[in-house]
């Protein structure tokens, strides 16, 4: 039941038309950062105030809703935000991939491919990959307008000629459509490839930071790397122990004191179809 | 005294619905999308194009028309938006008859290309499936568009605007209720 005294989706009419500007720009302008006037939300910042403000800017009553946090939909992040659309909204939620039609994310993307009738909604902490490297936001604005992207290749080649290896295992920068430098948040660089002509609408809310950019549907998204030190995304050289999945992002477990590993997919609802799957082709 | 129509019957679900719309026509440029607002803006404004200004046009976005006196009542009205009579400081342009030259609309800044306008452009017709041949993001290989009634040398013109990438105008064709979008990253070709 919908909590009595919200506007839909909580946030009033007028924030959702400025974030529904805001987001048709960002569609037009693939992987540039649109600022926009965040508002205060019931949790606090780092919980994913941004993604909740786009998902709440385009949610309608026929959406079902999942939402993921590190890949698991049972994580508190995860449930809390899920239940605040329930109340404020009364939509439908699901925990399966396949019957979403809007998936708001923090830091993974679904192993299960995404179809062009989902929008993936990325909660995003930190939106200017240049953050570390030039924290004055003029300056970087100002990089961004000139696509002169130098600083991160000078960044990933000292990784290459310290460690032998570009040492970024997640926020790995992203091409996108050979115009903008772009955050991915932080998903595993083991997600990058994904991004790359996806069917799906890839929209990016960052609350604190105040900032929305997106990745239309198939456009082409490049991981930065160089002719000799070519990309590769970075995964756990384990089978899952509960589904076997060799192929899946996998979580390291520690399990007692004496140093027991365990490496299970990151993907809660992935895992769960894998583990049903054999049981139902048995009956 | 003219009467005022009604806007949105239920103007946070129908604002929503319009806006979804327009997002699925703007993520895939060329394809057709439905508004169905069940609404009757005064003529010669069409009901995709009324619905789009409502969901998104507001006392921040200063408009530019030229469908006359009784439209901008009307959106004045419903959307509270103010109307201005230079088109080059107006978010939204909206062109009912001789579209404006993409030229004399604001492209925004290289730090700040969002500030480009949104050219609300009233056609004839929109056909999928044959005449321009669309590419770019948010089009896996071709998609293809004609419109009917677009105004002369408009392919030319968006070569241009497209060029200045990423500054540029942002557009979206309305005809009836049907809606189709040319964001700024779009390369058409006729076909």
């Amino acid at each position: 039941m919908t909590e009595a005294g919200y506007n839909f989706a909580y946030l009033d009419e007028t924030t959702k038309r400025m974030i529904r500007r805001a987001i048709l720009k960002a569609v037009a302008i693939p992987g540039h950062q649109i600022p926009f006037g965040a508002r205060e939300m019931p949790l606090p910042y780092g919980w994913g105030t941004g993604g909740i403000q786009v998902t709440a800017s385009i949610l309608g009553p026929q959406d079902v809703l999942k939402v993921i946090d590190q890949g698991a939909d049972d994580t508190t992040n995860a449930v809390s935000i899920r239940r605040f659309f329930t109340r404020v909204a009364g939509i439908a939620t699901t925990e399966a991939t396949g019957e979403a039609t809007i998936i708001q994310t923090r830091h993974r993307i679904p192993e299960k491919p995404l179809t062009e009738n989902q929008i993936l909604v990325y909660q995003v902490p930190q939106p200017e990959p240049l953050f570390k490297l030039e924290p004055r936001r003029a300056e970087t604005r100002r990089l961004h307008a000139l696509a002169d992207y130098g600083l991160m290749h000078v960044r990933l080649y000292e990784d290459i000629a310290r460690l032998g290896h570009i040492a970024k295992a997640y926020d790995y920068p992203v091409m996108v459509n050979e115009r903008y430098l772009m955050s991915p948040s932080p998903i595993p660089a083991f997600d990058n490839p994904k991004m790359h002509q996806m069917a799906a609408l890839q929209l990016f809310g960052a609350g604190r930071e105040k900032r929305i950019y997106a990745v239309p549907p198939y456009t082409p998204v490049r991981s930065l790397d160089f002719e000799d030190h070519p990309f590769r995304p970075i995964r756990a050289p384990h089978a899952c122990a509960i589904c076997g999945s060799t192929t899946s992002y996998l979580d390291e477990l520690v399990t007692d004191d004496a140093g027991g590993r365990a490496f299970i997919c990151s993907d809660t609802d992935y895992c769960q179809e894998r583990q049903q799957a054999p049981k139902a082709a048995a009956e | 005294m003219t009467r005022l129509t009604p806007g949105f019957a239920n103007p946070v679900l129908d604002a929503q619905a319009s806006f979804r719309a327009i997002l699925e026509a703007m993520s895939r440029p060329g394809r057709i999308q439905t508004i169905d607002a069940r609404i009757t803006p005064p003529t010669p404004l069409c009901s995709a194009a009324g619905a789009a200004l409502l969901s998104l046009a507001d006392a921040d976005t200063p408009l530019w028309l030229d469908a006359g006196d009784t439209v901008g009542e009307w959106l004045r009205f419903h959307c509270g938006a103010p109307i201005t009579p230079d088109i080059g400081a107006a978010r939204f342009v909206v062109a009912c008859g001789a579209a404006p030259s993409l030229d004399s609309l604001d492209i925004g800044t290289d730090e700040d290309p969002q500030l480009g306008t949104t050219l609300i452009l009233q056609v004839t017709g929109l056909v999928a499936g044959e005449g321009w041949r669309l590419t770019g993001p948010g089009i896996q290989h071709q998609h293809r568009l004609r419109v009917l009634g677009a105004p002369a040398g408009f392919v030319a013109a968006w070569a241009h605007n497209q060029a200045l990438f990423p500054r540029g105008v942002d557009v979206l064709l309305c005809a009836d209720e049907s809606i189709a979008a040319l964001p700024r990253s779009v390369m058409i070709a006729e076909g």
